[in-house]
């Protein structure tokens, strides 16, 4: 059956057919991933990925969870985003400090973009940092819609300073930072998401990650590597959204037939089985191009992502209608899959971002126009 | 060798942006057609091309303006000394 794991998540697998997937329909009426199973997941190692293996495997691996729980994944986007942002450009007392146990997953992280006034066009924010009297920083600001943002002990936040955007990492547990939960979201309702406040929140000097002003390249390599967790986590999606459908396809008798043997169901489900396989291959080749340190990576992530989110949103969907009223249903995986896959056309770069990104991209190679300067979306 | 450098640039940038003119001293960011992934790339290319790192220090949008300023980069980086550093 082409729902078969991706090679080298064999260890992944089993684990979200007996931890995960029995239990994704509690955490998101529950609004909370719990405790054990983030330690389960430091157990296995999955938390380091970003940096302990190759992307192709990064994605396998992020396929596999978001397969199994799209909270669970979006956690581990977040986490990887700020593991990659201390790993690439972090100075040598924050990397001291925080790669072992962001790798660990001792300490989690989270992302830090997205304001009331910056969302597509990430530009636009206006939280700032100025120079603290002394040394370091003192940050103001109020960031939305933080994945993670309930639980991380660091947060990668992105400010203004005296020469543009900036990237910071930032203590949770700092004077100065305060963090609301966020409930009743349509989708990713596990996630733990939060809003965080940050009121004049001392840094030392080394919470700056590169040079200051580098903010808006930081924030396109993580998101390049968010996109990659997002395209994957949604190839996951179209995955259990066929599993789940050709299981109920396969039981169900309508109209003298099993629902598998009425063509018009066997074409939803031709559709869910042919994207799970595109998705799944642009994974691969943006993971690889991303391996062997290939800039075009950039534009085939973006490609993945567009492709992975929008076919995932049409696989839930598709598998919301196989299943009828009982997909409806309150608690029911079809339903959970349905409200997730909306989220994934709207975080880490919306479909009409990438569009624009894609678009522009084949537009120059052809000669044919010049990109103005839109930005990449938050997560 | 620096001119080969300069040329490797210059041949990457076109390709990405074909029957523009660009001469090496032509400030890259002030001709409208470049956005952050572009600039992503452009760190990329080069730590791939070149077998480098780019190391924090040196992430200054004025070292990627123009193709000159880019040469002079890859030639720093080049050194035994910096290129230690970059792989820090
Ligand atoms: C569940 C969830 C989790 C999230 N987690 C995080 C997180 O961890 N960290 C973080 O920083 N942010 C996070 N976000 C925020 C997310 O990144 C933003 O929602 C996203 O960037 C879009 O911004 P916006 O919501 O302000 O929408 P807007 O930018 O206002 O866009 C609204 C609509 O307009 C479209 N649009 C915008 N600009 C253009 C344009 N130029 N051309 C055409 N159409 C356009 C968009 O595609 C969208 O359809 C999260 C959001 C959600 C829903």
């Amino acid at each position: 059956m082409s729902t078969a794991a991706p090679p080298g998540t064999a260890g992944a697998r089993a684990f979200v057919d007996t931890e995960l997937i029995p239990h994704a329909d509690a955490f998101d009426r529950d609004e909370a991933i719990p405790e054990w199973l983030l330690g389960s997941v430091a157990e296995h190692g999955w938390w380091g990925a970003v940096r302990t293996g190759s992307m192709v495997e990064f994605a396998a691996l992020h396929e596999e969870i978001g397969r199994g729980c799209s909270s669970l994944r979006s956690l581990l986007t977040v986490h990887s985003m700020a593991l990659y942002a201390v790993d690439r450009w972090g100075a040598d007392a924050l990397r001291e400090r925080w790669l072992e146990p962001l790798t660990a997953g001792t300490a989690l992280g989270a992302f830090c973009l997205t304001e009331s006034a910056a969302g597509s066009d990430f530009t636009a924010v206006e939280a700032s940092a100025r120079p603290a009297p002394g040394g370091g920083w003192l940050l103001d600001g109020h960031k939305k819609w933080v994945t993670g943002g309930e639980r991380a002990e660091v947060f990668l936040v992105f400010a203004r300073t005296g020469r543009g955007v900036s990237a910071f990492l930032v203590e949770a547990g700092a004077p100065g930072v305060s963090r609301t939960p966020v409930r009743g979201l349509l989708g990713t309702r596990a996630a733990l998401t939060a809003e965080v406040r940050f009121e004049g929140a001392r840094l030392p000097a080394a919470a700056l990650l590169g040079a200051e002003g580098m903010g808006t390249a930081i924030a396109t390599g993580v998101l390049d590597i968010g996109r990659h967790s997002v395209a994957a986590g949604s190839t996951g999606i179209i995955a259990a959204a066929l599993e789940g459908s050709v299981r109920h396809a396969a039981g169900r008798r309508q109209g003298g037939a099993l629902l598998g043997e009425h063509q018009l169901i066997q074409r939803l489900i031709t559709r869910m089985a042919v994207d799970l396989r595109a998705a799944r291959a642009l994974c691969r080749d943006a993971g690889a191009l991303k391996d062997a340190g290939d800039p075009a990576t950039l534009m085939a992530t973006c490609a993945a992502k567009y492709f992975a989110s929008t076919a995932a949103m049409r696989a839930a969907t598709d598998a919301v209608q196989i299943h009828g009223a009982v997909g409806c249903s309150d608690g029911h995986p079809a339903n959970r899959l349905f409200r997730d896959a909306k989220i994934m056309e709207i975080i880490e770069g919306s479909s009409q971002i990438q569009e624009i990104l894609i678009a522009q991209h084949a537009l120059t190679a052809a000669g044919a126009g010049r990109p103005r300067t839109p930005e990449g979306g938050a997560s | 060798m620096s001119d080969q450098t300069g040329r490797t640039i210059r041949d990457f940038v076109l390709s990405r942006f074909p029957g523009v003119e660009l001469d090496d001293d032509v400030d890259i960011f002030t001709l409208g057609f470049v956005n952050s992934l572009f600039a992503m790339e452009l760190v990329m290319f080069l730590e791939k091309e070149f077998g480098l790192r780019i190391p924090n220090e040196e992430m200054s949008l004025d070292n990627f303006r123009t193709v000159s300023a880019m040469s002079a980069l890859v030639g720093r980086l080049r050194t035994p000394d910096a290129a230690s550093v970059g792989e820090a």
